[in-house]
């Protein structure tokens, strides 16, 4: 762990600018297994930039909860990343059960993306709310599970911040299998998971399916359009970079004596997961929805053999 | 003390006045002047019984002995931390929604008679300040007895409809069973210590004797607490009562059997340590609670019996809480300990706000719409703005939501959990770890159930012609929803402040205290600072937004329909569509009852699909139960025959059989 | 080979719970085929006293004939000749609460392993309460599964468990027994897999709930 404040600013200047880099690798990971060219990797910086200039359709069923939606779901994820250590940095807001906190403040922006889904009245829309908070709300012990068996990994009532993310995801799992504790591998499997479930892709959600009726995020932000739409693809992708950072805070080990080293490890650790993501999402299937509670139901049960077994050590 | 004392005085005179205006002929001069003199004389009381909590110390405790006795006991009365935690909601409740009451009742009272209305009111709240600081047994129950009795002329108050009839007897019932419990353990109190005040000086008692006490402490208050199993009166009594009642009773009268618990545990002194099941019991007890409150809830298509179940579980995770500090203390790991009690009594503090809040606007939907059934509601956010904002706070903040107060009492309850990663014991760790995977589970569903509450309440299109010209509230019935609203805010930014204030009525020796709370404090601090980014953060993107619209075409049109641009209200999700996920995973514990006819054939012409979750343990155990006690009572009607004759030959029998036992002997 | 070894260790845990998730028969045995490999990798891992490597290898390529590959040909043949390869299991709630029943079986042989000092002695970490979860897994799929073969199948993965149990006290003599050991649970096997033959033949479907129709 580097007490070093700048190159943690500068992970999380990077997590800014990079993070719609992550959707267009993925694509292209896609493109290339189906054989095909693909969009450029750089297509959501220009949707982006073509979103901001242009202006909303906006329902008349909707009021200020439906544009509270977008803001809330970008304003929580820049709350919720600096809490992160970014880059194998540990955060300077790191104090104990930060975790909780950034559990939370994501929760508030899925809850205010949620709202904001059923203002507009669409029963599409109220289907993918309504999926969206029930798995969502399944996804949170597995989670829970994970950050203990991190927390327990380490534990010991004399480090500081031993309930702190800057302490669970700088690196300790990557060596500690190796010393005998196998069981920490599960934490990727389930963290991944999780990832997969949290940003909505492949075998959970298809975000690129045109079936209402099967689609869970994306349904949710139909009526939405304008920036309003810009500030949600942004806030996915920032969502998308803040677990995957978590799943590179796992694999990375912090051996690196040169910070930017460090950084750079960590942001390859980053696009590779996304890679991963292409991957899965080209080899897999979108499972039958109540197939995903029971995958859900699998990755908390994961989650809590490895921390039975990290406990008993 | 003094000003806690005049309070109470100005209660009683106000009770006494309304007593006498309740027994005269109801002129319409005498109900303008209770209209106006009963919740002003209430307010006023709550205001300085306020100003008496926040006078002297909270790490004292300051007695008071009435000058006069009561039968079989002294009314003797104490001020100390606890007391104080807990008489924060009565009275700040107590003001809040006795404004409320007036400002409705100003206008819909036809034919009620008002005077009583607020004289139990005024009771209950009198009630509710004496049981909290009563220190003797006789006069605990008698205050609890009022307290028990009042919310039921309260609960009443439609009384010409039965099913509020039926549920205000379900109350009385539960209430009866609970303090019957609660007799034994008085009784059994007085005779381990002599006399009807030592139980609360303190009892130094045998594991055994302890646990019999524990156990029916944990029986006679969990009933009054609202915990499963003992819940069932909670859903039936707030539908019915009128909603500034069932916010007092779910904000303050509720936490009286939380308090009667924690006090319990303060006052017993046990040889040898607790035990250690007491905090495992407390712990499943209240994680129990919890997860059977909130998947109910998720449930329930009535707002008022969601919310009713919803305090079930938000009790529940109060439970946890004294529970994970009574782990705590028996493993002495006074970190866990003082996290567990703290969590207890903020998320109490803050419950009383966030469900005062959303009870009050239960009450102002009801106005509006004349219903709360979810489904036949929508739209309600674009046709009262002030109210549905009032709804979101209270909902965002019931749901833990940083950076509303609902998150403290969460975060430094599984703050207290975690910290059982360090303990040593596998088993120990194991339980508080399991407990925080549950509690992780409970805050997911709740964040599901209340999305779904506002969601489909306020938002989208209406479902009915009435939910789509509601009756608009006043600005009165307005202004009592901004005090809990700002409360929300308010402690939410002010949650150092308020572990610091209840960390010194926790049962714990300050010297103890102080390694724990300095951390705990700078945490909270940092978790401020972060929300208050977080909204400046907000700030800045709103602004962003606005001025990107700004310069661009923008325009107001339907709600994108698939190509069906006619499409009707009612093809919007409903509260049943949107648990349907949830129902599938939990349909045994939410026993969900579908009632579903459609017509068969090419061309169907009817169908109807209604879903509801009504009480399972209330169908299955409780009815049962009580069925199989009429029929008992039912058979021994058999000796009573009505013939005067047989009576008598009652009477020889009765005369020998008591001759042969004396002289026998 | 600490690390070997406790990587070994996890995924026979994990192939447990996988077992008592999968829906269908055919990955099932997979499973179980996949269990005997690991039994024989672990037997070569466990440190024991008194060792005999030749025996432990015979012991092991023993074990591998007959459970990774004897048992599933035999168990393979005998489903495709009841006819239920293409057959999907029943659908039904039953996976949940035997994974949490294999949960709560975890829990309790990791409080055992803390409660028996000697278990902590001649067990190297984590093996006595995987060996005892194998067990009671196997139990779990005896006692929750209607299709004989399912049971059969249970009945395999208890006897591993068994046989894990008793790994690190093996000594030379007892190979020997071990060996007699396995080829009776093959003798077992064969003739379940007859008998299954006899009852699909009889009940047209090898549901162990219409035994219930031979009851007086």
């Amino acid at each position: 762990m580097m007490p070093t404040a700048l190159p943690f600013w500068c992970s999380f200047a990077l997590a800014l600018c990079a993070a719609p880099l992550l959707p267009g690798i993925i694509n292209r990971v896609k493109a290339k297994f189906a054989g095909r060219q693909g969009k450029p990797v750089l297509q959501l910086y220009y949707d982006l930039a073509k979103l901001l200039r242009k202006g909303a359709v906006i329902s008349t069923s909707t009021t200020w909860v439906f544009a509270a939606g977008p803001v809330l779901s970008l304003a929580t994820v820049f709350v919720a990343l600096p809490l992160l250590p970014l880059g194998g940095f540990a955060s300077p807001f790191a104090f104990q059960g930060d975790f909780l906190l950034a559990a939370y403040v994501l929760g508030l922006g899925r809850f205010f993306l949620i709202l904001a889904a059923l203002d507009t009245g669409s029963a599409f829309e109220g289907m993918g709310a309504s999926r969206e908070a029930a798995y969502a709300a399944l996804a949170e012990p597995a989670l829970f599970l994970c950050f203990l068996t991190l927390a327990g990994l380490g534990a010991d009532e004399h480090i500081a911040l031993h309930l702190s993310l800057s302490t669970m995801f700088t690196g300790t799992p990557s060596l500690a299998w190796l010393e005998a504790r196998p069981e920490v591998l599960l934490l990727p499997l389930v963290l991944f998971l999780l990832l997969l479930v949290e940003n909505c892709r492949i075998p959970i959600d298809d975000p690129n399916t045109h079936l209402e009726l099967t689609m869970i995020h994306e349904v949710m932000v139909l009526d939405h359009s304008g920036p309003d739409l810009a500030f949600i693809h942004y806030a996915a992708a920032l969502k998308l970079w803040f677990f995957s950072a978590l799943l590179a805070g796992i694999v990375v080990p912090a051996i690196f004596s040169n910070p930017w080293v460090q950084l750079a490890v960590n942001s390859a650790a980053i696009a590779a997961v996304a890679v991963l993501v292409g991957v899965t999402e080209s080899i897999m299937a979108r499972v039958r929805l109540p197939r995903i509670a029971q995958l859900l139901g699998g990755a908390g049960a994961l989650a809590a053999l490895a921390l039975m077994l990290t406990l008993i050590r | 003390m003094e000003l806690f004392l005049v309070a109470l005085a100005l209660l009683v005179l106000t009770a006494s006045f309304l007593a006498a205006a309740s027994l005269v002929p109801q002129v319409p001069s005498i109900r303008l002047c209770v209209h106006i003199a009963g919740p002003a004389g209430i307010i006023l009381a709550c205001a300085l019984g306020m100003a008496g909590l926040f006078h002297g110390s909270w790490g004292a405790v300051v007695p008071w002995q009435a000058p006069w006795g009561l039968p079989l006991g002294g009314g003797a009365l104490a001020l100390d931390g606890l007391s104080r935690c807990f008489l924060l909601p009565v009275f700040g409740l107590g003001a809040v929604c006795a404004f409320s009451g007036a400002a409705s009742l100003f206008h819909h009272d036809i034919g009620h008679n008002i005077a009583a209305h607020w004289f139990f009111y005024t009771l209950l709240v009198l009630a509710l300040a004496l049981v909290l600081t009563a220190r003797d047994s006789v006069f605990f129950l008698i205050s609890w007895e009022l307290m028990s009795l009042s919310p039921f002329f309260l609960i009443e108050f439609d009384d010409h409809e039965a099913s509020v009839r039926e549920a205000s007897w379900v109350y009385l019932v539960a209430a009866h069973l609970g303090a019957v419990v609660l007799l034994g353990f008085f009784a059994l109190a007085w005779h381990m210590g002599g006399s009807s005040s030592a139980l609360f000086a303190g009892l130094s008692l045998s594991p055994a004797m302890g646990s019999a006490l524990f156990v029916l402490a944990l029986v006679g208050f969990g009933a009054k607490a609202g915990l499963a199993p003992m819940h069932i009166w909670l859903p039936e009594a707030h539908p019915a009562a009128p909603s500034h009642v069932s916010a007092l009773l779910s904000g303050a009268m509720i936490n009286a059997g939380l308090y009667g618990i924690f006090r319990t545990y303060t006052l017993l002194d046990i040889q040898g340590g607790t035990p250690a099941w007491w905090g495992w019991c407390l712990l499943l007890l209240g994680l129990g609670s919890a997860l059977t409150g909130i998947i109910k809830a998720s449930g329930q298509s009535n707002l008022k019996r969601l919310l009713a179940y919803s305090s079930v579980e938000n009790m529940g995770i109060m439970l946890m809480g004294l529970g994970t500090g009574l782990i705590g203390m028996q493993t002495g790991h006074m970190g866990i300990a003082t996290l567990g009690f703290a969590a207890c009594l903020i998320h109490m503090i803050n419950h009383a706000a966030f469900k005062g809040l959303l009870f009050l606007c239960a009450g102002e939907i009801l106005h509006a719409v004349q219903t709360v059934r979810l489904d036949l509601l929508g739209g309600l956010q674009q046709r009262m703005p002030l109210l549905g904002a009032a709804f979101a706070v209270g909902a965002a903040a019931i749901i833990c939501l940083p950076p509303l107060n609902g998150f403290a009492g969460e975060f430094v309850l599984a703050l207290g959990l975690a910290t059982g990663v360090t303990l040593p014991q596998m088993e120990i760790q194991l339980g508080l770890l399991a407990a925080l995977t549950g509690l992780a589970l409970v805050s997911g569903l709740a964040a599901a159930t209340f999305a779904k509450a506002y969601g489909i309440a306020f938002l989208g299109e209406p479902r009915t012609r009435l939910a789509a010209n509601p009756h608009l509230p006043t600005a009165y019935n307005l202004v009592p929803l901004a005090f809990p609203a700002a409360a929300c805010l308010g402690l939410g930014l002010a949650a150092p402040q308020l572990f610091a204030l209840v960390a010194q009525a926790l049962p714990l020796p300050q010297e103890v205290l102080a390694p724990h709370t300095a951390p705990l404090r700078a945490s909270l601090h940092t978790v401020v600072l972060v929300g208050l980014a977080g909204m400046g953060i907000v700030a800045l993107l709103v602004l962003w937004r606005r001025h990107l619209l700004r310069g661009a075409y923008s325009q107001k049109n339907s709600t994108w329909g698939c190509g069906f641009q006619k499409g009707t209200a009612r093809i919007q999700y409903t509260d049943a569509s949107f648990t349907d996920p949830q129902t599938e995973v939990f349909s045994r514990l939410m026993g969900v009852q579908v009632q579903s006819s459609m017509d068969k054939g090419y061309f169907p012409a009817h169908a109807s699909y209604s879903i509801e979750a009504p009480d399972r343990l209330r169908l299955r155990l409780y009815a049962p139960l009580f069925d199989a006690v009429r029929r008992l009572c039912d058979a021994c009607k058999i000796i009573q025959s009505g013939r005067i004759h047989l009576y008598i030959l009652y009477m020889l029998a009765t005369l020998v059989a008591l001759l042969l036992w004396g002289f026998a002997a | 080979m600490a690390t070997v070894l406790q990587i070994a260790i996890i995924l026979l845990l994990l192939g447990n719970f996988a077992m008592l998730t999968a829906n269908r028969l055919e990955p099932r045995i997979r499973l179980v085929s996949f269990q005997g490999a690991l039994l024989a990798a672990l037997l070569l891992l466990v440190p024991q006293q008194g060792a005999n490597l030749m025996h432990n290898l015979l012991l092991a390529g023993a074990i591998v004939l007959i459970k990774v590959i004897g048992f599933p040909l035999l168990l393979h043949r005998t489903l495709h000749k009841v006819g239920l390869a293409s057959h999907s299991a029943v659908r039904g709630s039953g996976h949940k609460y035997a994974v949490i029943s294999g949960m709560c079986c975890l829990i309790f042989a990791l409080w055992l392993e803390t409660r028996l000092p000697f278990a902590q002695e001649i067990y190297p970490p984590l093996f006595f309460p995987a060996a005892l979860a194998t067990l009671f897994s196997g139990l779990i799929m005896v006692v929750g599964r209607m299709r004989a073969l399912g049971q059969v199948l249970g009945y395999l993965v208890a006897e591993n468990g068994i046989f894990l149990l008793s790994m690190p006290l093996m000594m030379e003599s007892s190979t020997w027994f071990e060996l007699s050991l396995l080829l009776d649970v093959f003798v077992a096997v064969f003739v379940m897999g007859i008998a299954i033959n006899y009852i699909s033949e009889t009940f047209e479907s090898i549901d162990v709930g219409r035994f219930c129709s031979l009851r007086d």
